[in-house]
């Protein structure tokens, strides 16, 4: 099977600091891809460009063997790749529905629809019915979500991105700042997104939970990719010896 | 569901049927009734405080104060303020602030009656007819929102701090009308507007009023039901977050303030109508008055909180004190004060709640 989105050797300078030497990356549709990397290995580059919200300065990316250029977030979240932030990019004061559909509300159907008012009883029966099938638990729709737990947040904030995204979702460090229980509600989700057909990136530096949750591993280091691994057969010390260094599989793709 | 087995096989009664039975699944989350999400909201309790102030004063003065009469002043003399603070309501919530109002409000009076003025023959428009002040309206709220526009523009795109560029405009607006003016109010007001809009009544309801409630109410489904007033919460409540799902945040805060400067000019345009004069030195303290009205409404000065209703239970609060206290002969120069200690405990217990939310639950 072919790569649903692949980055093939991307470079990308901030002045005269290089953070992408020719990195080449694949996710394939309903995968788990843990992408890891010391830090500084140029990870979140990796993803910004790969998200849209960096260009690199050259290589080629490709979503379904299709050249494109990813020029805005938003549009990579038209051609369905979605990202949630490390720093919960969620909006405290509006409950989950809302935020669900942050940026993407419907409005009701009619002259006022076009004078702009919202189906909010719409959004939120939708929101509580995306919040069961990816198992997301939410104490309440009517609270905002600030008042909700760290774990609920998050997987408001998950959930937000799976929901939209048909092909990619990447995950940087979505679990770094819970519990747990929280964390392994995260992860649920994932797999759960995964089997829907979706690929995650899931950017982490917790290697039991990349063994965990991961199908594949990408290793990069210094900018480029040094490894990849399948999840199942693979050891820590494989991952932390291509993370520094010390081992090293791929010559310069 | 193993413990809860437990705790009832020792009587006998089958009664696990109590257990927590997964409903989410299948029909959702519930919803809270209406009286839990009244109860919850500090509208409610905002608006028991005034309920509460009518009354108490209705009681002390049984005679003086509950009468229609007094009940149409207050409405009125607090019509205008009611109209910048439906404006100040969106600039808050969008975690800003603008000071520019009352200077917007007289400026603009200044530039729709100088051009009533203007069209009007000899300069005196007084007898003047409904085209010339549909042009004077015009002017005042194209004026208001020009001044609007900039403070926008220099907030959202400039990214100057909203206290700085409409301190900036407080100043600005106020000196431009006064250097049109030469510091002299403009006095020639048609009657034919004072007659209609300033002390005009239908039903027993002043037209100053028709118009106040009309704003409210443009602006209580602006801000709640519509998607312009979704993102001015969001905006508000995390401004990054806003900008990452695509929404144009220079755009919409640069409308936002168009819109309170609109409201700013309307009123001025109201305030013409009342006073029948520019009133060049009469709203200096518009802004704050403003502001205190939308934050003792319970909207928060961090943003992403607040309701229109609020704002306007936060406008009559110190209209009932002030004129409460003039009716049962306590000095209204208490009312500031009470005002005041209201203001500073409701920013306080928007703060505690906020740092009890932030340390992480």
């Amino acid at each position: 099977m072919g790569a649903l989105l692949e980055a093939r050797n991307l470079v990308k300078h901030y002045g005269s600091v290089e953070a992408l030497r020719g990195a080449s990356f694949e996710v394939r549709a309903g995968e788990v891809v843990a992408l890891i990397g010391d830090n500084g290995a140029g990870k979140s580059t990796l993803v910004k460009c790969l998200s849209g919200a960096e260009q690199p300065d050259s290589g080629e990316i490709l979503l379904d063997g299709q050249p494109v250029a990813l020029d805005s977030p938003t549009r990579a979240r038209q051609l369905g790749i979605e990202t949630v932030y490390q720093d919960l990019a969620v909006a405290p004061e509006l409950d989950p529905a809302a935020n669900l559909y942050l940026g993407r509300e419907l409005r009701r159907g009619g002259l006022l629809g076009r004078l702009g008012m919202l189906d909010k009883a719409e959004m939120r029966r939708r929101a509580s019915e995306h919040f069961r099938t990816l198992g997301v638990q939410v104490q309440s729709l009517d609270v905002p979500i600030g008042a909700l737990s760290g774990g609920q947040r998050q997987g408001v904030a998950v959930a937000r991105a799976v929901v939209w995204a048909n092909k990619v979702v990447f995950m940087d460090e979505p679990t770094a700042a819970l519990g747990v229980v929280q964390r392994e509600r995260v992860l649920d989700v994932i797999r759960r997104v995964r089997d829907t057909g979706v690929a995650v990136v899931l950017i982490s530096h917790n290697m039991p939970e990349v063994q965990a949750v991961a199908d594949r591993v990408e290793v990069l280091r210094l900018g480029r990719r040094v490894a990849r691994f399948t999840a199942a057969d693979v050891r820590l010390e494989q991952l932390v010896g291509a993370m520094t260094g010390a081992l090293s599989q791929e010559d310069a793709a | 569901m193993s413990d809860n087995a437990g705790t009832t096989n020792g009587s006998g009664v089958t009664d696990t049927g109590k257990s927590t039975v997964d409903t989410e699944g299948a029909r959702g989350l519930p919803r809270r009734t209406t009286w839990q999400r009244l109860v919850g909201a500090s509208t409610f309790w905002i608006g028991l405080v005034l309920v509460a102030l009518y009354v108490v004063f209705s009681v002390l003065r049984p005679d003086a104060f509950p009468t229609l009469y007094n009940f149409q002043t207050l409405l009125i003399e607090a019509a205008v303020l009611l109209v910048l603070s439906v404006g100040m309501t969106f600039v808050i919530i969008t975690s800003g602030i603008d000071l520019s109002v009352g200077s917007v409000l007289v400026f603009s009076g200044v530039a729709g009656a100088m051009t009533m003025e203007a069209v009007s023959p000899d300069g005196d428009a007084t007898q003047a007819g409904a085209g010339t002040i549909a042009i004077g309206l015009l002017l005042s709220l194209a004026s208001g929102a020009a001044w609007g526009l900039l403070n926008g523009l220099l907030i959202a795109r400039f990214r100057i701090p909203p206290l700085i560029v409409t301190l900036g405009s407080f100043g600005a607006a106020l000196g431009a009308a006064q250097l049109l003016t030469g510091g002299v109010d403009v006095r020639t007001v048609p009657s034919a507007l004072r007659d209609s809009l300033g002390f005009g009544q239908t039903l027993q309801v002043p037209h100053m009023v028709l118009v106040a409630a009309a704003v409210t109410m443009f602006g209580a489904w602006l801000l709640h039901t519509t998607k312009f007033g979704r993102y001015t919460y969001a905006i508000g409540s995390n401004e990054e977050a806003a900008r990452r799902v695509g929404i144009s945040v220079t755009r919409h805060l640069v409308l936002v303030y168009t819109f309170v400067g609109l409201l700013a000019g309307l009123a001025g345009f109201m305030s013409l109508a009342y006073f029948g004069t520019t009133t060049l030195g009469g709203h200096s303290t518009d802004n704050l008055n403003s502001i205190a009205a939308t934050v003792l409404g319970g909207t928060s000065l961090f943003g992403g909180v607040g309701t229109v209703l609020g704002t306007v239970f936060g406008v009559f609060i110190p209209a009932v004190l002030q004129k409460g206290f003039v009716i049962v002969g306590v000095q209204p120069f208490w009312q500031p004060i009470a005002v005041s200690v209201v203001l500073v405990a409701a920013v306080w217990f928007d703060q505690r709640r906020r740092r009890a939310r932030d340390s992480g639950r």
